[in-house]
């Protein structure tokens, strides 16, 4: 078996053209991770820059309204540029940075990533291009600007479906044809290795984080982590420390769109099959023929059609279980948690707070969930009104 | 089975590709027996795939009319089936990875083998993940060509040394597409081939003119195209026959003579 495996997933399906720079990023990589000086910087980095640790808030209006479990938001909305994006930015362009590489490119969805690249291109003075959907592009205008504020280059995609597999492919495009100055700053946990293991690692503060704050606030460890996956790096960041703690329930949640019976919905683990695409086997939505399949969310940042290997083998392992959550319940979470607590979530961790309100109720109120709030959702204010059926401009 | 290195016995070897189904299967049937009949020496078919990383626009957008045209993994064995017994050149499928694992790889290289499909070539499968293929290649007798690229490097006398086939030397960094020139030094990647095996080494990627084909087959012993005659299939549709017809005879010149 190749390298870079999760169970039977992951390894790594790229272009020959591609394996010399995969393989010199997981040399470098393998000798940063343990490298002091590495780790000092980007704890700074994390600490001075990006606002870290998140907070660990304590809901207390949220729990007692829905009059079940004890429920702690997991606060990577408050990071720096708005979610947990930056974790991985700032690993990777510090990474980049002492690997020689002086200009980052990129995949968005929703804009997060992008603009969060684009964001630590700035700060570490290197150069900067982002591939968007075209379709995205038009659905978050508003990150494409700060991204341009910020210096960087979109460049909207306008192959395929024009959203976020769309910008992987064309991302991937662009790397094979520079890669002796360009890293490319993969947004997810997914790809070929070491992209799942890297992105996983620097994502990974989230789970040390609550663990420390949960122990300090509560004395134990949570019954359940919920978090919202696409590719899934907030959900295995939020997840990796309460791996190897079996009372932890490991909850993921993705976008069901208009229902999982639906066409029109990215709820890969509901319906994909598996496959091999993107540099990775996984799951993937795919028709019987392999041709992966145009998928749907009102959320940019989950519609894509595949999932991180190590959630593929989480969820073959049993270890986390998988849920669907549609638009519908997506945006009655969104709209609850602003009005309940004043917190404003990203539509894509609305899902994962959409799932703590069906579960919290049935559960004991000695028992404690903590839900990854993965990002702020002042982007999408504009999309869940067009939702709602007002008219108002970005 | 005809071996893949028939094609360059005794002459420099011309390869055409050509997306399956672009505009229809129809037309891609009679493309293959024309190219066959003008001096093509062996043919890549292409399995369109929904997000081919590795081509550019031009291949890129030939796979999705070839999918919006209803084309499908089934209905080109079948096509395969047909024409194989007037064709006397290899014939090879290129695709991803996924159409084939997503057929069971072993059906689908048992399918290959029934209807006279030679060897395949499937760029985002690499040297690391060849056991997704080989084993069922070789129970089959598909033979599974090797790409070789600019960044290869030292990587290249462990692909060469267990290559099958040609070795598919990938001009030039970045995907698929005619390009005004190729600056790699094929020269040199070739006599790194040489070290490790004496199967054949072709030459793709950018490739259009007979002068870049004529430039090419003296560094190597095959020429490759494809994007070049996907875009005359993409501008002239069923009508290609005759414009792909004059154009691979005028790159079949420069590679023979």
């Amino acid at each position: 078996m190749s390298k870079g495996r999760f169970g039977i997933h992951g390894g790594q399906y790229i272009p020959e053209t591609l394996m010399n720079a995969v393989n010199d990023l997981e040399k470098e990589y393998e000798h940063y991770k343990n490298d002091d000086q590495f780790n000092k910087e980007l704890t700074a980095l994390y600490n001075n820059y990006a606002g870290r640790p998140s907070l660990l808030y304590y809901a207390e209006k949220m729990t007692k309204d829905l009059g079940g479990a004890r429920i702690y938001l997991k606060r990577e909305d408050l990071n720096h540029t708005g979610s947990h994006k930056i974790n991985n930015a700032l690993g990777q362009a510090l990474l980049a940075k002492k690997m020689g590489k002086t200009r980052l490119i990129a995949e968005t969805g929703a804009g997060q990533h992008g603009v969060a690249t684009a964001t630590v291109a700035a700060l570490m003075g290197m150069e900067c291009e982002i591939f968007m959907g075209k379709v995205d592009c038009e659905r978050q205008a508003l990150n494409v600007y700060r991204m341009e504020l910020l210096g960087a280059k979109v460049h909207p995609v306008t192959s395929g479906t024009m959203t976020l597999k769309d910008a992987v492919n064309e991302t991937f495009r662009e790397w094979v044809s520079r890669m002796d100055d360009t890293h490319y700053v993969l947004g997810s946990v997914m790809g070929p290795h070491p992209f799942p293991t890297i992105v996983r690692d620097f994502q990974a503060v989230i789970s040390r984080e609550i663990r420390s704050q949960m122990i300090e606030l509560e004395g134990r460890l949570p019954d359940a982590v919920i978090a919202c996956v696409g590719g899934g790096s907030n959900a295995i960041g939020a997840f990796y420390h309460f791996i190897g703690d079996p009372s932890v329930r490991l909850i993921g949640c993705e976008a069901a769109g208009l229902g999982v019976d639906n066409p029109k919905n990215a709820a890969t683990m509901a319906n994909g099959k598996l496959g091999i695409f993107h540099g990775m086997k996984s799951y993937f939505c795919q028709n019987e023929f392999g041709q992966i399949a145009p998928v749907y969310s009102i959320s940019a940042g989950l519609d894509y059609p595949g999932i991180g290997p190590e959630h593929a083998n989480l969820k073959d392992t049993g270890r986390a279980e998988y849920v669907s959550i549609t638009d519908e319940e997506a945006v009655g979470a969104f709209e609850y948690l602003s009005r309940t607590e004043g917190i404003i979530p990203a539509i894509e961790s609305s899902h994962a707070i959409a799932h703590a309100l069906k579960i919290a109720p049935e559960m004991d109120k000695d028992k404690i969930i903590v839900i990854n709030v993965s990002g702020r959702g002042d982007k999408d204010v504009a999309a869940i009104a067009r939702y709602r059926g007002v008219d108002i401009h970005d | 089975m005809i071996k893949l290195k028939t094609a360059f016995e005794n002459k420099k070897a011309f390869i055409a590709f050509i997306t399956a189904g672009d505009p229809d299967l129809e037309t891609t049937e009679k493309l293959i027996r024309e190219m066959a009949e003008n001096g093509v020496d062996l043919i890549e078919i292409g399995i369109p795939f929904s997000d081919p990383v590795a081509e550019g626009t031009v291949i890129q957008e030939a796979d999705l009319r070839a999918l919006a045209s209803g084309t499908t993994t089934d209905k080109i064995f079948e096509m395969a089936e047909r024409i194989r017994g007037d064709i006397k050149i290899p014939l090879v499928f290129m695709t991803y990875c996924n159409p084939v694992f997503a057929y069971g790889t072993d059906r689908f290289m048992q399918r290959c083998a029934q209807v006279g499909i030679d060897g395949i070539i499937v760029p985002d499968v690499p040297y690391e993940e060849r056991e997704e293929l080989l084993p069922f290649c070789r129970k089959y007798g598909i033979e599974l060509v090797s790409l070789i690229a600019p960044t290869s490097k030292d990587r290249i006398s462990m692909i060469a040394s267990d290559a099958e086939g040609f070795v598919y030397i990938v001009s030039s960094l970045g995907v698929t597409g005619v390009r005004k020139e190729i600056t790699t030094h094929i020269e040199e990647i070739v006599s790194s081939v040489r070290e490790a095996t004496d199967i054949p080494c072709a030459v793709g990627f950018g490739i259009s003119t007979p002068e870049q084909a004529e430039r090419m087959k003296s560094a190597a012993d095959g020429v490759i195209i494809g994007s070049a005659i996907v875009r005359i299939v993409a501008e002239h549709g069923r009508d290609s026959v005759e414009p792909v017809r004059e154009y691979v005879r005028s790159i079949a010149r420069a590679v023979h003579n």
